[in-house]
């Protein structure tokens, strides 16, 4: 497999995105995403959960590393090479290649007035994945993958199909590529709970047979146990604590992880909620805090939490951005 | 036991004409079911099961397209009995968010961009209760520190507030004139899991400090285990299960809420989670006999044909399954 000398498939590095906000003669910044770090290993393909509120930045992050959006500061490394510094030739014919994308809503992913089998064929033909002569057979083969096939998407408009079936052509389309990499936003929130699971075990079957790396983006923390490998809990553009997910959401150590992974209502009578909780009053005043953005919710918050920044510690299998950890090798209590 | 809202064998279309060709889409055939004073009742299904239309008939809200064919809702509080279906515009008004509440879906869009939380609040309450606007805002702010919601909000437009906080805003409107039944549909769908926890807790709370009683239709069964009293899972417009949320959840006997329950991804278990084979059916052609026999893993010849009704198994306990129905005959 090619890749980077340190064998990393994608390499997020310190990588910000600052929004500026003009009101009048007045200017904001508001840090969408700040200074974060992530990396997938290409040995071994793995699907990487990004899990946070609303606001947090998933998305921001997610549109960095399809290209979509340059980074304020930071390097995004695919495969080893920076992918700000593209050329447009490189970038068509060999990261949107390598890199496919998945969206939330699969109505608005195709339009209603085309056939959806239309983006399949453009798909194939455009990148130049195949030949017309064999663009069939890949194309049935990228849709048998996702559990469907040719003949049954064949001439359908994208509403004489369920939710459930529009998302898994949409998943066929970006694996027409073959990609090493498929970046999801939010694939299952749209969908219903009995259609959930076969989206998100089809997550688990590329990876396992075709080695695809998924990110997988999303606010629901179950289905990111179920599916992920690892897990990068983002709060308000940071990464507050990252991880292999059975220590991250298993055991969680960031006072924030700690009340997301609470606030998941258990399908389990015996487990409901007992102690309240305080919500962020208001959003925008998190976003432009100083020191730790979850100084004013956090139950163990210190003096110094409302001043500086915390650093990013290696505690326990993963990293945390919380003082609570700074005296490194801190036991897990 | 109080029965505050009693629904019998409830049946509510869409009709609409086209062309000369008309289609009927069936979202809510036959249900029964009663609420009891004080509880929260749980409507769980997943969309297009007839959930929202459900409770959009039983507000009183069904309007062309949506026609409603036969059955009953009776509404009693304390002495007085209501029955939304036979009463004119003018009565439904007096009726309507003063004694009966509805959280509608996506609330938090509701709320009028162009005037502040406040001034909806006073436009609400003056339309219902004969008050100067200085008591009006008295009471506002009083029912507003009560619930525990920062007062800044009443004089925030409604996009400077997050969605979180639009949503409680609107819960706050919906039941400032102390309704004795809410109707809440889907409350907390759209908002991330913290924020949702704050929202089911400020309606907990609600429920408990007015004495009122709570139906809350939702797909998330997390949502329901967590908060409802009792609950009835619709599939394909018809009530399939009904029990108490232990029972439903330690022991479900219709096919499909086993199904649900066994689908949903637990933390600490990574374990293979299958989800049910196919689509919920169209509406406008539902399947002939049980609705849920072309998914069902255990279904027999005679499920084809046969409409099982929805029978009580047990004290408390129904569900509309002809297998199921045998299976907890045996057991006793």
């Amino acid at each position: 497999m090619e890749g980077s000398a340190d064998g990393s498939l994608l390499d997020i590095c310190d990588v910000s995105k600052v929004f500026s906000i003009r009101q009048g003669l007045s200017v904001t910044h508001l840090a969408a995403v700040d200074k974060a770090r992530l990396r997938l290993q290409s040995a071994r393909p793995e699907v990487c959960a990004i899990a946070g509120e609303s606001g947090s930045g998933k998305t921001t992050l997610a549109s960095m590393i399809l290209g979509l959006q340059q980074p304020t500061s930071g390097i995004i490394r695919f495969k080893g090479r920076d992918t700000t510094k593209l050329t447009g030739r490189e970038r068509r014919q060999w990261f949107m290649r390598e890199v496919q994308a998945v969206f939330q809503d699969p109505f608005a992913t195709f339009s209603p007035l085309k056939r959806i089998d239309s983006y399949l064929y453009e798909t194939a033909l455009n990148y130049k994945v195949v030949d017309r002569a064999h663009v069939d057979r890949h194309i049935d083969e990228a849709l048998s993958a996702v559990g469907l096939s040719l003949r049954e998407v064949k001439g359908r408009y994208p509403n004489e199909l369920s939710g459930g079936q529009v998302q898994r052509v949409s998943i066929a389309r970006a694996l027409i590529t073959n990609p090493s990499l498929l970046v999801a936003d939010e694939p299952v929130s749209m969908l219903d709970a009995s259609l959930r699971m076969s989206i998100v075990n089809l997550f688990l079957e590329l990876r396992n047979r075709k080695g695809v790396s998924v990110v997988y983006i999303t606010h629901d923390l179950s289905t990111a146990y179920y599916v992920a490998d690892s897990i990068a809990i983002m709060l308000r553009g940071w990464i507050v604590e990252v991880g292999p997910v059975e220590h991250v959401l298993g055991n969680p150590l960031h006072p924030y992880t700690q009340t997301l992974k609470q606030s998941v209502p258990e399908a389990d009578p015996a487990k409901r909620w007992r102690e309240e909780i305080s919500l962020a009053t208001m959003e925008w005043e998190e976003f432009r805090r100083r020191g730790c953005k979850f100084a004013g919710r956090c139950p163990s918050a210190l003096g110094r939490c409302r001043r500086e920044e915390p650093g990013s510690y290696t505690v326990a299998g993963r990293k945390v951005r919380c003082f609570l950890y700074e005296g490194d090798g801190r036991s897990e209590a | 036991m109080h029965i505050v809202a009693d629904v019998q064998d409830l049946r509510a279309h869409y009709v609409t004409r086209a062309y000369g060709i008309q289609r009927t889409v069936k979202a809510v055939e036959g249900v029964s079911l009663q609420v009891r004073q004080g509880e929260i009742y749980g409507i769980v299904g997943e969309s297009g099961c007839g959930k929202s239309t459900l409770l959009k008939v039983l507000m009183g809200e069904a309007t062309p397209p949506l026609v409603v064919l036969g059955g009953s809702v009776r509404y009693s509080f304390g002495n007085q009995d209501y029955y939304p279906l036979s009463m004119t515009e003018r009565e439904l008004g007096r009726v309507r968010w003063q004694e009966v509440s509805y959280i509608p879906q996506g609330s938090m869009h509701l709320l009028n961009p162009v005037q502040r939380v406040r001034d909806t609040f006073r436009d609400f309450v003056s339309a219902h209760r004969p008050m100067r606007k200085a008591e009006i805002d008295d009471m506002v702010r009083g029912y507003v520190r009560h619930l525990g919601l920062p007062e800044q909000a009443l004089s925030a437009f409604p996009h400077q507030l997050s969605g979180g906080m639009r949503q409680r805003v609107t819960i706050a409107l919906a039941t400032i004139l102390s309704p004795k039944l809410v109707l809440a549909d889907e409350p907390t769908t759209a908002l991330d899991v913290v924020v949702q926890r704050g929202v089911l807790q400020l309606l907990k709370q609600i429920r408990e400090s007015s004495g009122s009683t709570l139906v809350m239709a939702t797909h998330d069964m997390g949502v329901q285990a967590n908060l409802a009293d009792r609950v009835a899972v619709l599939y394909a417009g018809k009530v399939v299960e009904e029990a108490d949320t232990e029972t439903v959840f330690r022991d479900p006997l219709h096919p499909y809420t086993q199904h649900l329950i066994r689908s949903l991804p637990k933390m600490g278990d990574k374990s293979q989670r299958i989800s049910i084979p196919g689509n919920p059916p169209a509406l406008d052609n539902p399947p002939p006999g049980c609705r849920f026999h072309p998914r069902c893993p255990v279904a027999r010849e005679a499920c084809k044909y046969e409409d099982p009704p929805l029978v009580e198994v047990a004290p408390g306990r129904r569900v509309a399954c002809s297998l199921a129905v045998g299976r907890s005959a045996h057991g006793r």
